[in-house]
């Protein structure tokens, strides 16, 4: 499989990418959920929390600036919560008028906004650490590991070896777009017709990625069949995981319960 | 060239409820298994390879974009092509593929909350969109323009029910106020919708011209099946008549909201070991704070040194 722009995956020599697939997919549900079920406003926890995952990225020697980079995806979503500010009731923090409204900022509206955002901002990091540090065939592995149907994982893997070569072909198409119905310089001046016209192209070229792709299936069906598919998908055995490896992904949810019950207990 | 942000309906995780999360896993996981069921019976061994090299299809179509305005700009989402083109279950099959993806390696969208979105994208989107498409294609009999009509109105239909199902979502976990949240994605997916649209009928203009058979009658398109209709009428229905009602009188989310909430903190007699919530010891929660950022800069510190010592250790071990 070729290099692709795509592929998060970056192969390096680190306990991380060392780790069992499986191990680290239940690592980074631990996580998620654990920082899903902490209460609003337990910041001491939250520190720990950052500190574990900011470990974990230093130990994977991913670099902590690719991490943080990409994290910033879960970033424009955050606007969805921002309402919680001014419409939960509590102390008044800030209130102004904004025309004929005045509008009240309360506190406890600002803790639990903040406490939304620093949760999905730390669980991007571990699913982007999961993404980076393990092989999509190792991904597929901690797939059939968790029982997701055979088939499925199947489909997958196929769309995952394919998904490169149709983006590649979208690319091809949109070169050909922007070579033809080009943009222009001059102010005013815009590229290709009305809105309608440019949705009709990118309509006609979706279309038409549609039609190759249908009939690039055919054509991988056929060579599959040549070489022998009868619809059943074999699979090798799943490798055994490693008992150093258990303790250390119990040690870790253990912690993450402990840093639960800590913050119900205080925060709660 | 980059991915196109989905940001408006991809839910990211830490945004909805356990209990959210958890339910709609549970319904999405029976739903695309009963999918995976009916495309094997339907396609038998090409399944894989048809479903597989389709669902990056959608993924790499939705690199296709076109300016709208102001630097924006629309692109393809997939979830009304899908249907039209290879009728609801291949589409649930697909989408539900494309969105796992994105979560899995693009982090767009989360992992435990994946159940929902895979609800909201993969099933609404789908059932949706075959309700719109095969009602107004009946309505319209065999003409050209019911074609493009249904295809606009399902695709249009299908992003904006969506999203208001995202907007319910959150609203349910208490993370967005219903009475924003609802009219601001609703809003917002009724433009996206337009491109959507567009881009549907543009597809579907294109495969008209040079592959009308994908039309005709006795393809998938023109297959009509009864559960997905009344499921996507049912969906419609519900989110198109419970979100102005949601967003009018928001204290029942609130309310069902403040009950989840409850869930958690019903544990009520924890409290009592300690009092005043403060840790014996720890006066309040600012030192609890300085605490835990002291510990916290201490683990980071140590593991980076460790690594450090890791690193020069390997490197001096190969001999120059």
């Amino acid at each position: 499989m070729h290099i692709h722009f795509l592929d998060p995956y970056r192969p390096r020599d680190s306990l991380i990418h060392h780790l069992d697939p499986r191990i680290k997919l239940a690592w980074v549900i631990g996580f998620i959920l654990a920082n899903t079920l902490m209460p609003s406003g337990a910041w001491p926890v939250f520190i720990l929390l950052f500190a574990l995952i900011l470990s974990v990225e230093l130990l994977s020697t991913l670099g902590i600036g690719y991490v943080l980079k990409r994290s910033a995806l879960a970033i424009p979503f955050v606007l969805a919560a921002l309402p919680l500010i001014f419409t939960i009731p509590g102390a008044t923090l800030l209130s102004f008028n904004l025309g004929p409204w005045v509008v009240h900022t309360s506190m406890a509206g600002l803790t639990r906004f903040l406490s939304i955002a620093i949760k999905s901002w730390l669980s991007i990091q571990a699913a982007i650490v999961l993404a980076a540090s393990t092989s999509f065939p190792d991904l597929l592995v901690a797939m059939r590991a968790i029982h997701v149907p055979q088939l499925l994982v199947s489909i997958f893997g196929l769309m995952w070896r394919y998904m490169f070569v149709l983006a590649d072909e979208a690319g091809r198409l949109i070169r050909a777009r922007a070579s033809r119905s080009g943009t222009s310089q001059l102010p005013g001046a815009k590229a290709g017709g009305s809105i309608a016209w440019r949705g009709r192209v990118a309509g006609g070229m979706a279309g038409s990625l549609f039609l190759r792709a249908f009939e690039r299936s055919d054509r991988i069906y056929m060579a599959m069949v040549s070489r022998g598919y009868d619809g059943e998908v074999r699979s090798m055995p799943l490798p055994r995981v490693h008992g150093a490896q258990w303790a250390m992904l119990a040690a870790s949810l253990g912690v993450f319960a402990s840093f639960l019950v800590l913050a119900y207990l205080l925060w709660g | 060239m980059h991915l196109p942000p989905l940001i408006a309906m991809h839910i990211p995780d830490g945004f909805l409820s356990i209990p959210v999360s958890v339910i709609f896993w549970v319904i999405s996981a029976f739903v695309v298994g009963y999918s995976l069921k009916r495309v094997s019976a339907d396609l038998g061994e090409r399944q894989v390879p048809m479903m597989g090299v389709l669902a990056a299809a959608i993924f790499a179509g939705q690199m296709l974009n076109f300016a709208v305005a102001g630097g924006t700009s629309g692109h393809l989402i997939g979830a009304a092509l899908a249907t039209i083109l290879l009728g609801p279950w291949a589409a649930i099959v697909i989408l539900t593929c494309v969105i796992s993806i994105q979560a899995l390696i693009f982090q767009d969208g989360g992992l435990l909350v994946l159940g929902t979105n895979i609800f909201n994208m993969a099933i609404i989107g789908v059932t949706v969109s075959y309700m719109v498409y095969h009602s107004i294609r009946r309505l319209a009999g065999n003409r050209t323009w019911g074609l493009y009509a249904s295809g606009f109105a399902s695709a249009w239909a299908s992003v904006v029910i969506a999203s208001l199902a995202a907007a319910l979502e959150l609203a349910i976990s208490g993370t967005s106020p219903a009475n924003i949240a609802l009219p601001a994605m609703g809003g917002i997916h009724a433009l996206i919708g337009i491109g959507e649209g567009l881009i549907t009928v543009g597809a579907m203009a294109f495969l008209h011209a040079s592959r009308r058979e994908m039309f005709a009658p006795g393809s998938a398109s023109t297959r009509r099946g009864g559960v997905v209709w009344v499921a996507g009428l049912l969906f419609a229905l519900l989110l198109a008549v419970a979100s102005p009602l949601a967003s009018s009188h928001p204290d029942g989310l609130e309310w069902v909201a403040e009950q989840q909430g409850f869930l958690f903190k019903a544990q009520g007699p924890l409290y009592n070991i300690i009092p005043d919530y403060s840790f014996p010891g720890v006066s309040n929660t600012a030192t609890a704070t300085i605490i835990a950022g002291i510990i916290g800069t201490l683990i980071v510190f140590a593991v980076a040194l460790g690594v450090a010592y890791a690193r020069h250790h390997k490197t001096s071990e190969v001999p120059d």
